[in-house]
């Protein structure tokens, strides 16, 4: 599902890119990959792909020789001391679509990779050229800086190059100055349910719209990874259903709650105070107890059927 | 630093405050008391208590007298004569309406009613009291949109706004007319403004107080200038719509209605209000339930007494029983209400039982609303927000 070689490849020709290409056997690291295009000048690059605590991935490419301290990257990017690590495995195939070893600025044009962060080392800029994979390890492709801004731009990234080894304060008055990288989850929920009490409907998700995406049929296109609370699941551009805009998850949640009220109603006691009013009763109960409930939902449910229908007329013309 | 809370119709208070000014367009008429008379908050002020928009306290951690507030500021006690008037206007039968302290829950007046609700959102206020980034403050707004959508407004009948958005047109020549009316003088005599305060503040009163007129509103009451408006709020806010009732006539606009609630109580007595400053003060709504149960028993301020056996015997005060005046906004069953309360202030019921009651109805509440919160997505608040007609208000 992810972008290929071969793609990009010719993507990079339509963008009018110059990139050399280096044919080579499978590698794994920056060292076997030296042997083979090492002597071609430029700067190798080493690629990380990193995760921080609350599941925001993050891609550092530096030239090989530069030290990556991660404390301190960590704590320039307002993480606290240790609050980045190293990606797992998983999340290389599911967010950046690329096998293990091939870490790449590259992976940044496949959608699942949307809200990864990206921090160029700023010596890229002084090399005449710097080698990256192509979404695969048997191949290395040489490029400029700028070539290589180009083609972020063409992906609507915003190339910014950061002097990887610098170990500036960060304090009260000193802010983190690599803040600005952390992706940001501009509409996030504010109320994540505490495990106390749990949302009362698990099938329903509510998924964040980033505001300046607003989809015109009031389809999510662009949710965010990092405001899921499952770390695992892939990042999916298809608008959920919910309780709230599927009629037939809304009337199943109207039953499951009629029907745990009316199970927890019919008790020995019940039976043997009412008797054959028992049924009169029970009725009597849910209709009190259920009614705020279903009022709530019934008008949530008009109101999300107004707002797509809404945004469905407003957008009719463009 | 100014506290706005208008708590009257809302059942508890959120961690950022809420709006000010819901209002209605009602086709009824609501007498307002003896309101042409001038009220001079600031001498009192000395006297006995606080009570301006900003700021709520009793003198000496007394009570806050309602009925001297009522008679000062010209106000009705909304009793059961007004209540039949309101039936008789509705056509609804008595049996349905809730009984008068519930009427300002939302969203029963609108549904009472049937009439379209416009909501106010003071981003420009927040911003200028409490100094935070117009950036900032239009974030806020929109986060307490979402709560107050969760409440359960019907969106063909509902237009939310915030000021930063709205103000201009129609809304901004309404604002200058109401300003024309309004001296220098006078605005520092309601809000007690002094030469120290930045002229935002001073030139602000306007914002809060066209919303009452309906031609404020061109793409909702095109040609219905006609209309009434009634506005539900707590009565800390009376000085502004005081202001707007004696400049309405005077531009030719009619005054606007108000029904002004009590504060609702903190959790620790009738001292004062809930503070968003103090969260031992109310329930949030995103506490979760053990909180709810663990906030309850340490600080609702009981009318129990000391022991069991003085209890048995006495029966509790339910004058000053924080959990039963809770349960008494919130319990929907009035049956058991009037159970509990019987049984409680004879003895039979304990303390710990009415709060684990209280406990239960509130955490339910507070999940409701979290759950109807959850599903209120940002293009349900742009939809609420759309400056759009609503042709089904009235139905």
């Amino acid at each position: 599902m992810g972008f290929t070689k071969e793609e990009l490849l010719a993507r990079l020709k339509e963008l009018q890119i110059d990139f050399s290409q280096y044919e080579h056997p499978t590698v794994l690291t920056v060292e076997e990959q030296a042997k083979y295009v090492g002597d071609n000048g430029g700067g190798l690059s080493k690629n990380l792909f990193l995760k921080d605590k609350k599941s925001r991935f993050y891609i550092v490419s530096a030239l090989a020789d530069t030290k990556v301290d991660m404390k301190v990257l960590s704590q320039r990017l307002g993480l606290g001391k240790g609050g980045i690590r190293m990606a797992p495995e998983e999340a290389l195939g599911e967010i950046l679509q690329v096998p293990l070893g091939c870490v790449t600025p590259f992976a940044l044009v496949n959608e699942s990779a949307r809200h990864v962060a990206l921090l160029l080392d700023k010596g890229f800029q002084s090399q005449e050229h710097c080698f990256f994979h192509p979404l695969s390890n048997d191949m290395s492709i040489a490029l400029n800086a700028c070539d290589l801004d180009k083609f972020l731009k063409s992906i609507e990234r915003d190339p910014s190059y950061v002097d990887l080894e610098a170990n500036p304060t960060v304090g009260k008055d000193q802010p983190p100055d690599l803040a600005a990288f952390v992706p940001s989850g501009s509409s996030i929920q504010q109320d994540q349910p505490d495990k106390a009490a749990p949302l009362q409907d698990p099938t329903k998700n509510s998924v964040p719209v980033n505001k300046k995406s607003v989809a015109a049929t009031g389809k999510v296109a662009k949710p965010q990874a990092s405001t899921q609370n499952s770390k695992e699941k892939p990042v999916n551009p298809v608008h959920q259903p919910s309780v709230f805009s599927d009629a037939g998850f809304f009337v199943e949640e109207i039953l499951n709650k009629t029907s745990a009220l009316l199970l927890s109603e019919i008790t020995e006691g019940a039976v043997k105070e009412n008797g054959v009013n028992l049924g009169t009763v029970v009725a009597e109960n849910i209709r009190k107890r259920l009614n705020s409930d279903l009022q709530s939902m019934a008008t949530m449910f008009k109101n999300t059927a107004y707002t797509q229908g809404f945004h469905a007329g407003a957008h009719r013309n463009l | 630093m100014p506290n706005y809370q208008s708590q009257s119709h809302r059942s508890h208070s959120a961690a950022t405050s809420t709006p000010s000014a819901p209002f209605l367009c009602l086709l009824a008429r609501y007498n307002g008391g003896r309101e042409e008379r001038e009220s001079k908050p600031k001498q009192q002020k000395k006297r006995t208590k606080v009570v301006n928009p900003w700021e709520v306290a009793a003198k000496d951690g007394g009570k806050i007298d309602y009925d001297k507030l009522i008679d000062k500021f010209g106000c009705q006690r909304l009793d059961q004569t007004l209540i039949d008037r309101v039936h008789r206007l509705t056509g609804r039968p008595s049996s349905r309406l809730p009984p008068p302290w519930r009427l300002l829950r939302p969203p029963y007046l609108q549904d009472v009613f049937r009439v379209p609700l416009v909501i106010q959102l003071t981003d420009d206020e927040k911003c200028m009291w409490k100094n935070l980034t117009v950036e900032e403050s239009q974030r806020l707004a929109r986060e307490n949109a979402k709560d107050i959508i969760a409440c359960g407004f019907d969106i063909t009948r509902t237009f939310i706004f915030s000021d930063f958005d709205y103000v201009g047109g129609a809304f901004y020549k309404n604002m200058v007319k109401v300003a024309k009316c309004v001296t220098l003088n006078k605005v520092q005599g309601i809000f007690g403004f002094s030469g120290e305060d930045h002229i935002g503040k001073i030139s602000f009163p306007p914002v809060q107080a066209v919303p009452s007129f309906p031609s404020s509103f061109p793409h909702l009451f095109a040609g219905k200038d006609d209309l009434r408006c009634l506005i539900p709020c707590a009565i800390d806010q009376d000085p502004y719509f005081r202001m707007t009732r004696d400049a309405a006539p005077r531009i030719g606009y009619h005054k606007p209605s108000l029904i002004e609630s009590t504060f609702f109580p903190a959790l620790q007595g009738e001292t004062g209000k809930m503070s968003a400053s103090d969260p031992n003060s109310a329930i949030y709504v995103t506490d979760s339930a053990k909180v709810i149960k663990s906030k309850i028993n340490k600080y609702a301020f009981s009318g129990g007494q000391d022991s069991v056996e003085k209890h048995r015997q006495l029966g509790a005060n339910l004058e000053v029983d924080i959990s039963v005046k809770y349960l008494n906004f919130f319990l929907e069953d009035d049956a058991e209400l009037e159970h509990i309360k019987t049984e409680y202030a004879a003895g039979r019921m304990l303390t710990g039982e009415v709060k684990g009651r209280l406990g239960s109805v509130l955490s339910e509440i507070v999940e409701r609303h979290r759950a109807a919160r959850a599903s209120v997505t940002d293009e349900v608040v742009d939809a609420f927000m759309a400056v759009r007609p609503l042709p089904n208000m009235f139905d």
